[in-house]
């Protein structure tokens, strides 16, 4: 292919993501998509095929971005290469909604035609005009009774000060809207700029291991070409590679023996480790290297932590391995050896969220293979002790004693929910119960608010979604970004079992609210932790002293009756079951405790 | 090779709120052609798997005493017709008070059934009712009078404790009752909430007001206390009798000998295989007619199985499991092979040691699970 070719082909290439709140259809028009652009015969195709892992599809969203390109023939005769940059719907995942973005002219902002704007839509949609993407407009679900297609086009002018007026109305399920989604693409987005033969600029935007071919890395071409066999740099670790495979997502992986200019797709080049291609960094070549990388894009830090323990501690290694897999394609993810009086050896783990969390936790024992203990989340904190030295603590075991501490400082977040006028009440309510100021709230049209609060982040790890969710049937929809640390009055409390103190089950607490939480936690422990042969007290402390007490009273009578007429297998089941309830716990001292019982120290309502 | 016989009659007038055992509503059922059948595999079972001799007959239910005379005559004469009663040492009849009359009674007494066991449960009217149980306390004194008049003496009341709504007292009311009946044998089972169950029902909408499982252990406590003062010894966890009238036929259980399981539902245990019947009648009756035998499942018992089996059958028995029984079975020392479970049980204080014999503690009584579960492996 000669230049001019490369740069007729690059003007009819169009990268686009789509933003979309949990449950507005975003895979559903994926899958549309996919269909009218015959990327695959009606055979192939699954519903939701972009969302590829169980988890995923079990949970209905996205969490790993994929790339996939499409050909599409316009009505003006040209056929154009569409690449789907599909991205995650959870606020969880900001960090891969700039990922995903940063490898895109356009984005496709879908708003659902019932429900309107909700805050996650609006966080991402400003972080697409940060990266200057074009935004292309699409109210869907056009076809539901509820649907308010105009109410929800003023929201889009209103909120986001878009111009709606040409704003697709679509119903992805019903297949309505899908060819005019496809022209304004190919009208509104811009064509990719960029060299296709100056000096190779590469954007790694995700990567995976591959057992027989290291590690594959998801790349954007922003200027330049690479070829299979050219030699490359990465640019951030300087290491150098040869390039053994290129190709796309079709979506089956299809070999290519270049990629250009606003192509987006894969490259293998025997890559063994994968810290040597950081995600974010940029590909160049050795022989004509670029001077200056791409900009990265915004870096996500964990923001909750928590101990993650094999619950069989002969599985420590094949733990670290799990760990080092995951975070190859999830840089966000962070974790380092950590080690409990309590539960032995595990990992320290940073995650972006709490969803985060329970999915890496889920995907561990599920695609492991590994039974996990996890301790209660915790954010980090900043210590000044009384000797002038300042600390950082992300595990509540680690918190000095309360004699060493001048000063502790918490994280603060600014939570912006969008709730129909009827449940402020309820919010400001839940606000208030988790330690939240409030700051304002502004009226987004008749019927919908824009509450904002500045609360603790360690408040809203745990329950707040939820408990917003419950008490609002649904309706409120969060978003939050980080904006500091204050001052709190902070306490540890721990948690003694049998007179020994668990470090697992540590907890930090607000100094105002610890009688109540201790209370709380005891109790909850005491539902959780079965009878064992002795009497077990269950007591919360601060510092020495005592502030809430529980008993789980002695295994008085486990015994079968019954000889079930010879049904002897039927008694071996029953013992089977007893049997492996007691190994999938870990023994501390000399009690056995369920794996639930370490999350319990975090929960605020004895219900449920 | 088998000594024992189980067999089913699955017909009850009505179903008691807490049984999970293969059963159906008598009305409308092919009783007939359901005894015909029985025959059939009992002829079928002892051409293909033969005995030696038969040591012990057991007929549950169900309720064999839902049959009618002629029905239960019919029944008795396939039985002896296949199976030889000169050595037999125990012939038991499950038998529910309110049907059991003289006259079956009699029927039974001609076929060689020596031994009665009656589902008594409680002598609280409103606790029967509970149970969804329909005899009168009298009808129980009359079975019995009935009973030995016939010169069936052997008998064998069942009790139950821990139901909804029952006390220690009404335990001890209960316990102080059958005491006055001057039965050898007693059985006395801790209520189990089964699945498709009307108690399981109840159970899941928190509508069970079962005893605490200190309640409980308090009746157990009382149960055990009283069966010894009044000359009842523990010979088993949940059983209690007069000194030589242990029950031989669910010894065969406990001492994990071979068995043979004869009706809807039952369950056998020959040539080392562990079988089961189908338990819907149609479909038994199908098996039966097409391919001569009923089993839908069959599982070849491992040495390791065994072995557990042994331990976890066997320390049921108060008297344990001697290590001699166990090395002239398995050709090693339990000691050897179950080294870490005794070890810890003997450490947590539920199995002792008496010379070569390892037995359940007065605690390991309570907390048998706890000891059984030991001796099991799992899979994986």
């Amino acid at each position: 292919m000669n230049r001019e070719e490369k740069l007729a082909r690059q003007s009819r290439i169009r990268n686009f993501s789509i933003i979309a709140h949990i449950d507005h259809g975003k895979s559903t028009l994926a899958d549309r998509i996919l269909e009218q652009t015959s990327a695959l015969s009606q055979r192939e195709m699954k519903e939701q095929l972009l969302d590829s892992m169980d988890l995923e599809r079990e949970r209905g969203i996205t969490i790993k971005l994929n790339a996939v390109q499409l050909n599409y023939k316009a009505k003006d005769g040209e056929t154009y290469i569409f690449h789907l940059i599909d991205t995650p719907g959870h606020v969880d995942f900001t960090y891969e909604v700039s990922r995903s973005l940063a490898a895109c002219e356009g984005a496709l902002l879908v708003v659902d035609a019932a429900q309107g704007i909700e805050a996650q839509t609006l966080a991402n949609v400003y972080l697409a005009l940060e990266n200057d993407l074009e935004i292309v407009p699409v109210i869907n679900k056009i076809d539901l009774p509820s649907a308010e297609p105009e109410r929800v086009r003023q929201e889009i002018e209103d909120v986001i000060g878009l111009d709606a007026s040409d704003a697709v109305l679509a119903s992805a399920k019903a297949g309505i809207g899908i060819e005019e989604i496809l022209e304004q693409i190919v009208e509104k987005v811009p064509a990719p700029t960029g060299d296709p033969d100056g000096p190779l600029k590469a954007l790694i935007f995700d990567s995976l291991y591959d057992p027989y071919r290291g590690v594959v890395t998801y790349i954007r071409i922003a200027e330049g070409t690479v070829r299979v066999g050219d030699k490359i740099r990465m640019m951030a670790t300087g290491k150098e590679f040869e390039v053994v495979e290129l190709g796309v997502f079709t979506p089956k992986a299809v070999q290519k023996d270049f990629l250009t200019v606003g192509d987006v797709g894969f490259l293998t080049a025997s890559i063994k480790n994968v810290s040597d291609t950081q995600v974010g960094d940029t590909i160049t070549s050795s022989k004509n290297p670029a001077t200056e990388p791409l900009p990265g894009y915004r870096k996500m830090n964990p923001m909750v932590y928590c101990g993650l323990y094999p619950v069989d501690t002969a599985k420590y290694n094949d733990l670290r391995e799990a760990l080092e897999r995951l975070v190859l394609n999830d840089s966000a993810l962070q974790y380092e050896p950590e080690t409990s009086q309590a539960l032995g050896f595990g990992f320290r783990c940073g995650f972006l969220g709490l969803l985060h969390m329970e999915i890496i936790q889920e995907r561990i024992e599920r695609e492991f293979n590994i039974e996990l203990i996890a301790t209660a989340p915790s954010v980090i904190y900043k210590v000044n002790l009384t000797s002038g030295e300042d600390i950082i603590v992300d595990n509540p075991a680690n918190m000095p004693e309360s004699q060493l501490i001048q000063r502790v400082e918490e994280p603060y977040v600014k939570a912006s929910i969008m709730t129909p006028n009827d449940y402020v009440g309820t919010i400001m309510e839940i606000c208030q119960k988790k330690r939240g100021n409030f700051l304002t709230m502004d009226y987004l049209e008749n019927n919908r608010v824009n509450v904002i609060y500045e609360i603790p982040l360690s408040e809203i790890v745990y329950d707040f979604f939820d408990q917003l969710k419950s008490n609002t049937k649904g309706y409120a929809s969060l978003d939050y970004e980080l904006i500091g640390y204050k001052p709190s009055k902070l306490v540890k409390m721990d948690i003694l079992l049998n007179g020994e103190k668990i470090d697992a089950l540590s907890v930090i607490v607000h100094k105002d609210f610890a009688y109540e939480r201790g209370k709380v936690v005891v109790e909850k422990l005491k539902e959780l932790i079965p009878r064992q042969q002795f009497e077990v007290p269950v007591q919360a402390a601060i510092g020495n002293k005592i502030i809430a007490r529980s008993t789980i009273k002695a295994l008085r009578k486990n015994v079968l009756a019954k000889c079930y007429g010879g049904d002897i297998s039927r008694k071996r089941k029953l013992l089977e079951k007893q049997k492996e309830g007691k190994k999938r716990m870990k023994t501390i001292g000399r009690v056995d405790v369920p794996q639930e019982a370490f999350m319990a120290v975090l929960r605020m309502d004895d219900d449920n | 090779m088998p000594e024992a016989v189980y067999l089913h009659i699955p017909f009850c007038v009505n179903i008691c709120h807490y049984c999970d055992f293969n059963k159906v509503f008598l009305q409308g059922q092919p009783v007939a052609r359901y005894l015909e059948i029985m025959e059939m595999e009992m002829k079928n079972t002892v051409k293909k798997y033969p005995y030696d001799f038969i040591e012990t007959i057991f007929v549950g239910g169900g309720t064999p005493t839902a049959l009618d005379e002629k029905q239960l005559e019919y029944f008795l004469q396939s039985v002896k017709n296949h199976f030889i009663t000169s050595k037999l040492a125990e012939f038991t009849v499950e038998a529910n008070p309110e049907q059991t009359t003289k006259k079956k009674l009699e029927i039974m007494k001609k076929y060689g059934v020596n031994r009665l066991s009656i589902g008594v449960q409680a002598f609280q009217t409103s606790l029967l009712k509970e149970l969804g149980r329909t005899h009168r306390q009298e009808d129980v004194f009359a079975t019995i009078k009935n009973a030995k008049e016939t010169g069936i003496e052997n008998i064998s009341l069942d009790i139950m404790f821990g139901l909804p709504n029952q006390t220690v007292d009404m335990l001890n009311e209960t316990l102080d009752i059958a005491f006055s009946l001057q039965i050898p044998h007693f059985s006395a089972y801790s209520l189990q909430i089964e699945k498709k169950t009307v108690f399981y029902n109840r159970f899941r909408n928190g509508n069970l007001p079962l005893p605490t499982e200190e309640q409980e252990a308090e009746m157990y406590k009382l149960l055990i206390h009283k069966m010894q003062q009044n000359g009842y010894h523990q010979y088993e966890i949940s059983n209690f009798a007069r000194p030589g009238y242990e029950s031989k036929h669910n010894l065969q259980y406990w001492n994990n000998n071979e068995y043979y399981g004869i009706g809807a539902g039952a369950h056998s245990y020959v040539e080392g295989e562990r079988k089961v019947n189908a338990g819907p009648l149609k479909k038994y009756m199908a098996l039966i007619e097409e391919t001569g035998f009923p089993y839908i499942e069959s599982h070849k018992v491992s040495f390791q199985e065994k072995m557990e089996e042994e331990l976890f059958m066997g320390l049921r028995k108060i008297a344990g499991v001697s290590d001699s029984t166990f090395k002239r079975r398995y050709g090693k020392s339990m000691f050897e092979i179950f080294k870490q479970p005794i070890h810890s049980l003997m450490q947590r204080g539920l199995l002792k040691k008496e010379g070569d014999t390892i037995a359940l503690t007065k605690k390991g009584v309570f907390l048998g699970n706890e000891v059984f579960q030991e001796f099991i492996t799992l899979e994986s």
